[in-house]
């Protein structure tokens, strides 16, 4: 019962086993159609923008511009911020724009959620796990940025224009992507 | 009304200003693209939690399907495009220990939350509520990656720098050759992963 082995291993997080078949739920459109279109954008974006499809670096300028707000000497004291002064980017903008227009997609299609625990989670973690998942976003979220910085992008940028345009390091970099979370996914939800 | 410092806010010196890093119509454009881009990943599924975690299982290939057929369109716009000048390639360095080192704890975060950065945003505007606790995170693990950079581009920085040439240009194939082939081999891919799910 690895079920049993789960509760065992983190105790009082009310841990279920997942179902060997998860009911996962089904995008409203193609992922062949969307995958297509992202191309097509990534392609404008380069030939009448040169610009890369990213997101990553829009929470970097966030970051700099409020540390300016709340400690303006240690910001403009560091050498990345040095080299990336933090302004209302065209990253920044662009990450703003995503947030609309999964709004505008999901309002079209009946799918806007407003909830904290989502289905999957629930099933491993119980209802009971706000705490839990408030960290595992919270760490998450900085561990994932920490690394993007270092790395030089995140799934947009390295996973999407990156491999696109052939850079060896930004395949690499999709492949370790993969390699951590498949890892830590696997040890929350499956162990 | 373009370029860092020349917007109206006559701030006193302890307020730091913010600055507009693009004129007004380059951001109006950004918008327009962010808003495509994340109206695109919210029909595609990847908004959700339990597909983005589905793929870490290797359960569910939404994402996969998705970034590949994005790739294979991209590569072969690229293939037409760069001969003839009309896409000037916007390639960042490679630098493995980066890549690797950086790439495998991105991995670690992405299981943990959940979400990617440009998914983050969009499971924000889709309504996840755990989404906006994962873009603090994301928020203050940039800054906390500011206040580290230096001991780490003078360590892990400096193995394995291969500058931004491209794999056309590293392969002793001619680039048309490299690029179909990358497509080909895409292409079964998904072919595969269309028969097993």
């Amino acid at each position: 019962m690895t079920g049993a082995l789960a509760v065992r291993a983190l105790p009082g997080a009310g841990v279920h086993e997942l179902p060997a078949s998860y009911p996962y739920p089904e995008p409203a459109w193609s992922p062949y159609l969307v995958g297509g279109l992202i191309g097509l954008l990534t392609l404008v974006l380069l030939s009448m923008f040169s610009r890369r499809l990213g997101a990553s670096s829009g929470y970097a300028d966030i970051a700099g511009l409020a540390g300016r707000g709340i400690a303006p000497n240690h910001t403009n004291n560091l050498a990345y911020f040095r080299e990336n002064p933090p302004s209302i980017s065209w990253t920044l903008v662009f990450v703003v724009g995503i947030v609309v227009g999964a709004f505008l997609a999901a309002w079209t299609g009946g799918e806007t959620t407003g909830v904290y625990l989502q289905n999957l989670w629930l099933a491993r973690f119980g209802e009971d796990s706000l705490t839990l998942r408030t960290a595992t976003s919270l760490v998450g979220g900085m561990v994932m940025a920490f690394g993007a910085r270092m790395a030089g992008g995140c799934t947009s940028g390295h996973g999407i224009s990156g491999t696109l345009q052939l850079a060896p390091g930004s395949w690499i970099a999709v492949v370790a992507f993969f390699i951590g979370g498949i890892v830590t996914a696997m040890l929350l939800y499956r162990l | 009304m373009t370029g860092p410092g020349s917007s109206h806010d006559k701030t006193t010196a302890d307020r730091p200003r913010t600055r507009l890093g693009e004129p007004v119509l380059i951001l109006l454009l950004a918008g327009i693209a962010g808003l495509v881009f994340g109206f695109l990943l919210q029909k595609g599924g990847v908004a959700k939690f339990d597909i983005l975690i589905g793929v870490l299982l290797l359960e569910e290939l939404t994402v996969l399907k998705v970034m590949l057929s994005a790739i294979v369109v991209g590569v072969a716009g690229m293939t037409v495009l760069v001969p003839l000048g009309l896409i000037t390639p916007q390639v960042k360095d490679t630098v493995i220990g980066l890549n690797v080192v950086g790439g495998v704890i991105f991995g670690v975060g992405f299981g943990l939350m959940g979400y990617c950065p440009g998914t983050a945003a969009a499971a924000v505007g889709q309504g996840n509520l755990d989404a906006i606790t994962g873009v603090a995170g994301l928020i203050a693990g940039s800054y906390l990656y500011a206040m580290l950079s230096k001991p780490i581009s003078n360590t892990v920085g400096q193995w394995g720098q291969c500058g931004n040439r491209r794999l056309t240009d590293i392969l002793p194939l001619p680039g048309i050759v490299v690029s179909i082939g990358v497509i080909v081999l895409l292409v079964i891919v998904l072919a595969v992963i269309e028969m097993v799910s």
